[in-house]
């Protein structure tokens, strides 16, 4: 294993990260973004030369792909058992991750090139997008749960820097602003967790805590079985509270009000981070840390499952409301995250019983394909229409034929239609969720219809419905701006194909799914039929979806309205934390801890304004000051000391 | 009464506070220098009034003051010195105008 | 009363007087003068303390340098016969006060001390044994200070030099 290499991926962006982030001004034209992007063409080389290393030549041992500790660096110790290193721990998780996040990056890199050209703040961006590629890079190639945690909250810096990007929008600001406190939130919950795992698995690395955590006569297992609150033992708990940072970072319910107004950000940037990439996170977390997860805790798959299935129901269904066309995508996103989790939520540890797992890490790999595309083909829409608003286009298809035909790819892909890499990953998770759980089952087969019907609305309305005339003559984008389109439309008919099973599995060994084809039927059915509807409705213009939603009424209000889950927030918010905790917090701080301040500073003041007089500058006042304190001195010491 | 150590250290006390008075109140540099000169006589005559008194088998407040002397002439040139580069750059040698120093 | 207190009495009543008419003058030139009548009834105290060599030192070093020089500063500096100014009412004040005060203190410090003569016997204060203490290295001798006061007096004669010089094109 190739060190040097290995170290070089994550450096070589920040490389790049400093060089534009200082020395923006000096960068001329679109430079910035050619040296980042070749900084991270070679870095994705780089981690293909890695992974195919890893999987081919050092992984493998005896039928098993073990993990790896490639490089490893004492950074704090604590005490003698103590000690946070930082390092870098290659397994098959880590080397897919590697090669996602470089490659969907790349094309970002790439499209936005040509998406950001004439941006004021050119370089500024591509700095942003390098430190986003550096800390995603160190996130998933962590030795160990703190420093899991550093680079955790890296990308949610950068995240809040990409999408406050255009920060004269106050609307940028405000929706930059509540995904960082969101997440924030969320990963207060991840560092607790954090903490009681590593107290009672007496380390930070993620192999020394599964080694401790895991085996039942470990005296540590035992402690933390032991110990507990709320009748849910302290393992369980430090599970939940991880899980809880991870769903923040992954948009699933409750936490998951940040995503949709993230899209605030420039439309590359949603296609990374918020997406491909950083928003799957959060499965990485539960992935990396799943022997735990499906060994350690209790029942907290269980929770990890639900809270997969019912974010992934509720955004599909709000997603066949919203008429900005990235919000739209951002539900869609959430949606398929919650897939990825509840697949991961129903799976079990080992072989067999591991293809949860398994579907769910498959799904992450394809959905970032097809997802960036998405994400991309929309921006391309928006760069050439000016606006968000499926009602501001239509009848595309014509003037944008490389984006409507990849945008068709991905949408087939993400319904799940065969061949495409959508069918290949959804139905294993679907296969997963039926031998373990058949109410998840059903809802997720509801959920998997309801996607292809609105990924089709989406795709009708954007390419299809009226016809229209548009200010626009600049024609689709150059060469930068479909490039990316293209290779990632192959992928999306490709990695499907992949036999993802022989190289990641919940136990390092290969698995093989079976695919079975009378299973089939049915989502695939399900999924044509999502799509015949939205054709009915969507492809040409007509009165249907109107009268629909009508006749739905309430039901449509709630969808529309988001479920009204923001509302609830900020009724918690208002009216109870800042009248009750806030003001009277306020009102401490302002009379109080300030009156405290002032008055100290006050009189210092006062003190330094009187004495200052004294600096007068003139000779004679020093002489007589001097002879004062002569005097002052003999009549101390010789009247009064003397006894 | 026969003049003793005391007459000449009330004496000379008398002038040291003398000294002390003018180098308050006088706003000329050079009669600060004066009032100075005041001061290092006074501290003479104790010298050589403790010296004849006290200890008439040696002669060290002798060559204190002579010693003294030597330095305040000395003193009194790198004084004057200064005095007229002062002059020279302010047009003026009284001390409440030549505060610089306080920036 | 004899002979020596009717001396000192009226050298003292010289050297107070005359610095105390130096530190209150108006005109500058007169406070000079009084300052050399005032460090002449000193050079008398020394004589009447039998110390004649000192006194003619300083006859020869005040009177005959110091008092001349700042003549000659007075002269460079400003018009002679022109009014000081006036010292703030203040200051006066709280001069007087501070140094009335300090005189008070030493005085009864000087009154209320007993002090305790040798009773040796004295020594000759001929310029001959001036001569021969200055330059010894032995017990007494005083040759070490010697040396450090001629370096002393030329540092300071070459510091005048480059204060007061006229750097060029400094008008």
């Amino acid at each position: 294993m190739n060190v040097l290499y290995l170290l070089l991926i994550p450096l070589l962006p920040f490389a790049g990260f400093l060089l534009t982030g200082l020395f923006g001004k000096a960068f001329r034209g679109s430079s910035a973004g050619l040296l980042n992007t070749t900084l991270l063409l070679i870095s994705f080389l780089l981690s293909v030369k890695v992974v195919s290393d890893y999987f081919f030549i050092h992984g493998l041992l005896e039928d098993r792909y073990v993990p790896i500790i490639a490089f490893q660096l004492e950074w704090l110790r604590f005490s003698e058992d103590l000690v946070i290193n930082m390092g870098v721990l290659m397994d098959p998780l880590t080397a897919v991750m590697l090669l996602v996040v470089t490659f969907i990056s790349l094309m970002v890199h790439m499209y936005s090139i040509a998406y950001m050209k004439g941006e004021e703040r050119f370089a500024t961006y591509f700095s942003f997008l390098s430190l986003f590629t550096f800390s995603m890079l160190g996130l998933v190639m962590s030795s160990n749960i703190f420093q899991t945690y550093i680079f955790w909250e890296l990308v949610g810096v950068s995240s809040f820097l990409l999408i406050g990007y255009y920060f004269q929008k106050p609307s940028a600001v405000a929706a930059s602003k509540k995904a960082f406190i969101v997440t924030r939130f969320a990963d207060l919950g991840f560092l607790i967790g954090i903490l009681v795992l590593s107290y009672y698995g007496n380390s930070f690395d993620f192999l020394a805590l599964s080694a401790n955590l895991t085996s039942y006569d470990s005296s540590f297992h035992q402690a933390a079985i032991g110990a507990g609150f709320l009748g849910i033992s302290a393992l369980s708990w430090g599970l939940i509270l991880v899980f809880m940072g991870g769903a923040g970072k992954s948009a699933m319910f409750p936490l998951h009000i940040w995503l949709p107004d993230a899209m605030e950000g420039p439309t590359p940037v949603s296609a990374l981070i918020h997406a491909a990439t950083m928003v799957v996170a959060g499965v990485f977390l539960v992935a990396r840390m799943f022997a735990l997860f499906a060994l350690g805790g209790t029942n907290v798959l269980e929770l990890v499952a639900w809270t997969g299935i019912i974010s992934a129901m509720m955004a599909a269904l709000i997603a066949c409301t919203q008429q900005d066309i990235k919000r739209v995508l951002a539900y869609s996103t959430m949606s398929q995250i919650g897939f990825m989790m509840f697949a991961i939520g129903v799976s079990g540890y080992g072989s067999e019983s591991g293809l949860g797992y398994t579907a769910g890490m498959f799904h992450l790999f394809t959905h970032a394909m097809f997802k960036a595309l998405l994400f991309l083909g929309a921006g391309a829409v928006i760069h050439f229409v000016h606006s968000n608003y499926m009602d501001d286009m239509g009848g595309l298809r014509k003037m944008m034929p490389v984006t409507h035909i990849t945008f068709l790819l991905a949408c087939l892909a993400i319904a799940g239609i065969p061949p495409f890499a959508g069918f290949f990953s959804k139905e294993e998770i679907l296969l997963a969720s039926y031998n373990a759980n058949r109410i998840i089952f059903w809802l997720a087969l509801f959920t998997s219809g309801l996607t292809a019907f609105y990924m089709f609305r989406l795709y009708f309305s954007i390419f299809w419905k009226k016809e229209k005339a548009y200010q626009n003559h600049q024609g689709e984008g150059g060469g930068l701006l479909l490039t990316p389109l293209v290779i990632l439309g192959i992928l999306t008919v490709v990695s499907g194909f992949i036999p993802f099973g022989n190289f990641v599995s919940s136990d390092g060994v290969p698995v093989s799914p079976h695919l079975d084809l009378k299973f089939s039927i049915l989502p695939v059915g399900l999924s044509l039929a999502g799509i015949i509807i939205a054709s009915r409705l969507y492809m040409k213009e007509s009165v249907l979806p109107e009268k629909l939603s009508a006749r739905l009424g309430r039901i449509y209000k709630l969808l529309r309205g988001k479920f009204y889950i923001d509302e609830i927030y900020l009724f918690i918010a208002k009216k109870i934390i800042f009248r009750f905790i806030s003001r009277p917090a306020a009102w401490v701080d302002r009379n109080i801890v300030d009156g405290l301040i002032n008055t100290s500073a006050a009189a210092t003041q006062l003190f330094s304004i009187s004495t200052s007089g004294m600096q007068s500058g003139k000779l004679q006042h020093y002489a007589g000051y001097f002879l004062s304190g002569v005097l002052l001195l003999i009549v101390l010491f010789i009247f009064l000391l003397s006894n | 009464m026969e003049i003793g150590l005391n007459h000449f250290l009330v004496l000379s006390t008398a002038l040291f506070f003398i000294g002390v008075y003018g180098f308050l109140t006088r706003r000329n540099l050079i009669t600060l220098l004066m009032s100075v000169e005041l001061i290092l006589n006074s501290v003479n005559i104790n010298f050589v009034a403790f010296n004849k008194y006290l200890y008439p088998e040696n002669l060290d407040g002798l060559f204190f003051s002579v010693f003294i002397i030597a330095i305040a002439a000395a003193e009194a040139a790198v004084a004057i010195a200064i005095i007229i580069n002062l002059y020279r750059n302010f047009n003026t040698i009284d001390v409440e105008e030549t505060d610089t120093m306080k920036y | 009363m004899n002979m020596e207190s009717i001396v000192f009495y009226m050298l003292a009543f010289l050297v107070l007087s005359g610095g105390i008419m130096a530190v209150t003058a108006r005109k500058i030139f007169r406070s000079a003068i009084y300052l050399l009548f005032s460090l002449v009834g000193i050079a008398g105290l020394y004589f009447l303390l039998a110390y004649e060599f000192l006194a003619a030192v300083q006859v020869v070093v005040y009177v005959g340098g110091i008092v001349v020089l700042i003549i000659f500063s007075i002269f460079l500096t400003q018009a002679a016969d022109s009014d000081l100014p006036k010292a703030l009412r203040g200051r006066k004040v709280f001069s007087f006060l501070a140094t009335a005060a300090g005189f008070a203190l030493v005085l009864t410090q000087i009154l209320r001390h007993n002090f305790i003569p040798s009773g040796s016997e004295p020594v000759s204060t001929n310029v001959t044994e001036i001569g021969l203490r200055m330059l010894s290295t032995g017990e007494g001798g005083y040759a070490l200070p010697f040396e450090v006061v001629s370096v002393l007096l030329l540092a300071a004669m070459i510091g005048c030099i480059v204060i007061a010089i006229k750097k060029p094109g400094n008008s």
